[in-house]
């Protein structure tokens, strides 16, 4: 029976200190003041993202010969493209492509990259060093390149991108993730628990993956600014997403025919590509630094 | 230093067997029969055959790493399906316009992203700082291709300015392709290196306020240093040690980034050439400019890491 006592003893001030915690990150958080825009732009995006296509003046789709390449005017807030379709209401319905794909490809790298780090972190040894040589190799691809491979082998799709970003942010989480589970291991009351008995499994998800949920929060933020870079690259490239999908890269591409004649059917999406990835770092900054004990504002 | 270098110089051994193994296997994660896809869907038969044989996809799989890995030492990289030719030749010179853009860019993007980070940091929170810091972050979330075309559209095509206005000539100032002369060079460079100039800015600024905070700092100002050598001589040496990190990383991200930057200014380097040959199907080709770019990548982290080590002797390296 002494054990429960002791689990009990001891949850009770972690649990105050957990919600110390918490407040303490709300309120330099709070005190941030580009991290709360950040937040709320991104909150209105997926607002925008899911409701946005309903109010839409034009339907994104649909073809207007008579229209071509119609500069900004008040019919056409960002005037219209090369088959007449009016670029606005594209870019809204673009919006759910873009934070689908940022999260969904960011989301895959951090639980692959997670797992990855946790068991490289924890069983150390040769297992640690098999898994991140592995990723040393993934790292030693500069930029979009290896995602630009896989997505050359895979075929070009809005799917093999989020596969091809996955695989490309997988190092960065295993890293952290390995560098916050080593130095969770090594103190003592990890070893105090064991002693206990508990299980692996129980302290990796209760003592370890807590430790590194603030660094993983703040990379993964920062990773899908890059993540959503990248996937319009590639659709840019003609990579990803395929013409009618009023995917922004791909209307970036689009629109680089017309760079003469019609400027801004490249410029929209290129600028709801900047404001969108904007937001995402500047939430990521402001994140790390509410996290960062160090930081005194 | 010299055990240092040899020992770093081995560790790039897995890396370079690892960075083969991916790039060998791409080939055989294609979807379907790789030779078929490569001869085209309504290729004859024998073509495919002929393919198959020349590529070695009929040998089991190790022996084909092998056979790949001793021709890849060799500087073989095999031969293009479209063209024919040897890989090898195919990137040629192209290797050398894609280093010579990404050098330009990483250039660019150290002396911009040096003097805004320093200028920065040296007033903290001041209007310049809030401004510059502001231009980093849009730097940063920029796609570079799209800048690279509103490049070209401003400056490539011409400047849509009123002709009451003097010394401002309407007329194109940039070529909007090709790779050569200086009206040509501008704006690719441009392009490339803003992202990174944004990156090391950011950088510069972070590391440079780390260090004003330190002692040693106010010692030199208390000695009666004059301002100007105390962010110079003293700050800034020692602000640098993080920031030759960050020029190492960018240059993997310009290589990547040459991809795109090429694609829009039409240059011929290995970045477009990556692209037609993905376009055409060609993957020997795609395998062979994929391998240089990482091993390329692999030599100047090695470069940069000896350097780091250099200018900070105080970090052991284990």
């Amino acid at each position: 029976m002494g054990q429960p006592a002791i689990n009990e003893q001891k949850s009770i001030p972690i649990k105050k200190k957990k919600s110390q915690r918490f407040k303490d990150f709300y309120k330099k958080f709070k005190k941030n003041k580009a991290a709360v825009i950040g937040a709320i732009l991104i909150f209105l995006f997926i607002l925008i993202s899911i409701i946005g296509p309903f109010f839409v003046p034009y339907d994104p789709g649909a073809v207007s010969p008579t229209n071509k390449l119609e500069p900004p005017s008040s019919d056409h807030w960002f005037g219209t493209d090369h088959h007449g379709r009016d670029i606005f209401s594209r870019i809204i319905k673009g919006m759910s492509y873009t934070l689908f794909v940022g999260f969904s490809s960011v989301f895959l790298g951090l639980i692959v990259g997670t797992l990855l780090g946790i068991i490289s972190g924890y069983y150390g040894g040769r297992t640690d060093s098999f898994i991140m040589r592995c990723m040393d190799v993934l790292l030693a691809f500069p930029g979009i390149l290896l995602a630009l491979a896989i997505v050359s082998v895979l075929g070009g799709s809005l799917r093999n991108v989020i596969i091809a970003i996955a695989v490309f942010s997988v190092p960065v989480f295993a890293r952290i993730v390995r560098g916050s589970t080593l130095a969770v291991r090594k103190l003592e009351y990890i070893d105090a628990i064991k002693a206990l008995g508990a299980s692996d499994s129980r302290i990796i998800f209760k003592h370890i993956l807590p430790n590194t949920i603030s660094p993983l929060i703040v990379q993964a933020t920062l990773t899908i600014a890059t993540a959503i870079l990248t996937a319009s690259g590639l659709s840019f490239l003609g990579l990803g997403a395929k013409p009618p999908t009023p995917e922004w890269g791909a209307m970036l591409s689009d629109g680089r025919n017309y760079l003469y004649q019609a400027p801004h059917v490249a410029f929209y999406p290129g600028m709801a590509i900047v404001i969108v990835v904007i937001a995402f770092n500047i939430l990521g900054d402001g994140l790390r630094d509410a996290f960062d004990p160090k930081s005194k504002k | 230093m010299f055990v240092f270098i040899i020992r770093r110089i081995l560790q790039t051994i897995p890396v370079f067997l690892g960075v083969t193994i991916i790039v060998f296997s791409l080939m055989h994660l294609i979807p379907g029969d790789p030779a078929q896809i490569m001869a085209g869907e309504s290729a004859p038969a024998e073509q495919v055959e002929n393919i198959r044989e020349r590529l070695g996809l009929n040998d089991p799989y190790p022996v084909q790493y092998w056979n790949y890995l001793s021709n890849v030492l060799q500087g073989d990289l095999g031969n293009s399906i479209r063209s024919g030719r040897d890989v090898t030749t195919e990137i040629g010179h192209r290797f050398w316009i894609t280093v010579e853009l990404a050098f330009y860019s990483i250039v660019l993007s150290v002396f911009l992203g040096l003097i805004a980070g320093i200028v920065s940091a040296v007033k903290q929170y001041s209007f310049r700082d809030v401004t510059l810091m502001l231009i980093a972050l849009f730097g940063l979330s920029m796609p570079n291709f799209w800048l690279g075309l509103m490049l070209i559209q401003w400056f490539a095509i011409g400047l849509d300015v009123p002709s009451w206005i003097p010394f401002i000539d309407n007329t194109a100032w940039f070529k909007p392709s090709g790779w050569g002369s200086f009206q040509q060079i501008v704006l690719p460079v441009i392009t490339l290196g803003t992202g990174g100039a944004a990156i090391i800015a950011r950088m510069t600024r972070s590391s440079m306020l780390e260090v004003i905070d330190q002692d040693y700092i106010r010692t030199a100002r208390a000695k009666g240093a004059k301002e100007r050598v105390v962010i110079y001589r003293h700050a800034l040496k020692n602000a640098l040690i993080p920031v030759v990190t960050v020029v190492g990383l960018q240059f993997g991200g310009l290589l990547g980034g040459a991809v795109l930057t090429e694609t829009v200014f039409a240059i011929n380097g290995m970045g477009k050439l990556v692209i037609d040959a993905i376009q055409a199907r060609d993957f020997p080709l795609v395998q062979g400019t994929v391998l240089v770019a990482s091993l390329l990548f692999v030599l100047v982290n090695l470069i940069v890491d000896i350097t780091y080590r250099y200018l900070n002797k105080r970090i052991d390296f284990n």
